[in-house]
């Protein structure tokens, strides 16, 4: 795969997002999903459709998601998200019977394209799932895991302690890291995904329900850690909790599906003006519980 | 999925700043009236009855604060929230510029009149019609009417100018009514402040509908 350069945001100010979105639906009377944030973008998924088997689960989703930023996907049960998070990684490649129309752009590169690897995407663009899932093995092993697969030539304890301190886990095990990964604790084990995630030297983190099996203390924490990755990393995070993607996103896509219609992007905005004012009511609905 | 308890309280905050707005504008109304015919009993009551708009304010807040701690409410729920708080903060100084009112019918009640008053009524009235104006268009959720009712305000900011100016000609053509026409000015000022809060329930009438925060009319005072 070619190497290819993330471009240098500008600093991000939610004001600016704002602008844009004034400018957006509710003056041009363009859907509620058009929205096209005024930023460098890194994916770019133009009319995603998706199958599992003979059952869609998604429908002509297009959307752009900026570098360096976090986006949220959220949305009812059943609505795609998911699909759409695995989409981005190929990570559904490993279904059997998937079927995959539209492009999905990485850095201006179709990932679908015939000559792409998955194995190489899905380094580039990490994965951290809802149930904290470490290796039974050491803490240290866990983060080396990915690295030594991929024949990592650097300091492996440098590296280790790195995506430990990116993870802000390091200081709390520093002086255990022969220990088991699974005798952390449910919030401890997450980020020592995160940092298994970054060991491997990605761009994006994609983050499916990371904190839906933690307790609040953990699951604020893994926020704060969210907004720190932001700097160095593009997340992309689906979850149920609204109050979670209204704390650490700066752009939120709402999905849907309904009779005719499976896995629709609805509604795409700067998180602010997304749960201050949105602009469809199916979104208004769903983030003000009064859906279905 | 429904919110039927979280629907019944955002109903209620919204009643409540309803019947506060009728009662400021029964207290306005009265003050002026106890002004014009010297009605010290009058007074007395609005003076009294602020206690009761003050009480409601305090209510409303202390009921937002609990929906917004409890239930978590975004977009349309958010926004009639805060509108609620701020409504309710200037309905609250609406009934102190009706006390402000009565305090001076109270305090001139024991001197011989200047002169019969009309132009400041008028200002109570045209008031009051844009407060309970600007309430129907928060209950109707009416942004062009609230555009519209600010507009008035140039109304009530044009008759204060020519009390103001009645009044200080009195003055100066008579020393000895000095005292008299400064409490009027104070009056003509307390009512040319309730117009100008209309405006501001104005604006909180068009961020709960179209969800953004503008400034729609700048008094000149």
């Amino acid at each position: 795969m070619t190497e290819l350069r993330i471009q240098a945001p500008t600093p991000f100010r939610r004001e600016d997002a704002l602008v844009t979105a004034e400018r957006q639906p509710a003056e041009t009377g363009e859907p509620a999903s058009d929205f096209r944030p005024a930023e460098a973008t890194l994916f770019s998924l133009q009319g995603l459709s998706f199958w599992y088997g003979q059952k869609q689960a998604l429908t002509g989703v297009t959307l752009d998601i900026p570098v360096n930023r976090v986006t949220a996907l959220i949305g009812p049960s059943g609505c795609g998200k998911s699909t759409l998070l695995r989409c981005l990684n190929r990570m559904n490649d490993l279904i059997p019977g998937i079927h995959v129309e539209g492009q999905v752009t990485y850095h201006n590169q179709n990932i679908y394209a015939a000559d792409i690897d998955p194995v190489e995407v899905r380094r580039r663009v990490g994965m951290v799932f809802q149930k904290p899932n470490p290796f039974p093995k050491s803490i240290y092993d866990n983060v080396a895991f990915g690295a030594r697969v991929n024949g990592y030539r650097g300091s492996m304890d440098e590296l280790v302690e790195r995506s430990l301190r990116q993870a802000a886990l390091f200081d709390e095990v520093k002086d255990n890291l022969k220990a088991s990964g699974l005798a952390l604790s449910g919030g401890q084990q997450q980020r020592l995904c995160i940092a298994r995630a970054l060991a491997v030297q990605p761009d994006v983190v994609l983050m499916d329900e990371p904190c839906s099996a933690l307790d609040p203390i953990a699951t604020l924490k893994i926020e704060d850690l969210i907004r720190e990755l932001v700097r160095d990393f593009t997340i992309i995070i689906v979850t149920h909790n609204m109050q979670q993607a209204a704390r650490v996103s700066d752009y939120t896509a709402f999905m849907l599906s309904d009779e005719q219609t499976t896995g629709q992007l609805i509604e795409y905005g700067p998180t602010q003006e997304m749960f201050t004012n949105p602009k469809d009511q199916r979104t208004e609905d769903y983030i003000t519980g009064r859906f279905g | 999925m429904t919110r039927v308890s979280f629907d019944q309280q955002l109903t209620e905050i919204q009643e409540e700043t309803l019947l506060m707005a009728g009662l400021v504008e029964s207290a306005i109304d009265r003050s002026v009236r106890a002004l014009k015919e010297r009605d010290i009993e009058l007074a007395r009551l609005v003076i009294h009855d602020d206690l009761k708009i003050n009480a409601k304010r305090y209510d409303a807040e202390e009921k937002c604060l609990e929906l917004i701690a409890t239930q978590q409410p975004l977009a349309r729920d958010l926004r009639t929230i805060v509108s609620v708080l701020h409504i309710t903060v200037d309905l609250e100084r609406m009934g102190d510029h009706a006390e402000g009112i009565a305090k001076v019918a109270l305090m001139g009640s024991d001197e011989a009149p200047l002169r019969p008053l009309a132009d400041i009524p008028r200002m109570a009235q045209l008031a009051n019609k844009m407060l309970m104006g600007s309430i129907e268009a928060f209950k109707d959720r009416d942004a062009k009417r609230a555009r519209a009712i600010c507009d008035d305000d140039d109304e009530v900011d044009a008759l204060y100018d020519q009390v103001y100016s009645e009044l200080l000609a009195i003055m100066a053509n008579d020393p000895a009514t000095l005292e008299r026409a400064t409490h009027l000015t104070w009056v003509a000022h307390n009512l040319e402040r309730v117009a100008d809060r209309v405006t501001n329930i104005c604006e909180r009438v068009v961020y709960l509908v179209e969800g953004h925060i503008r400034e729609l009319n700048v008094s000149k005072y």
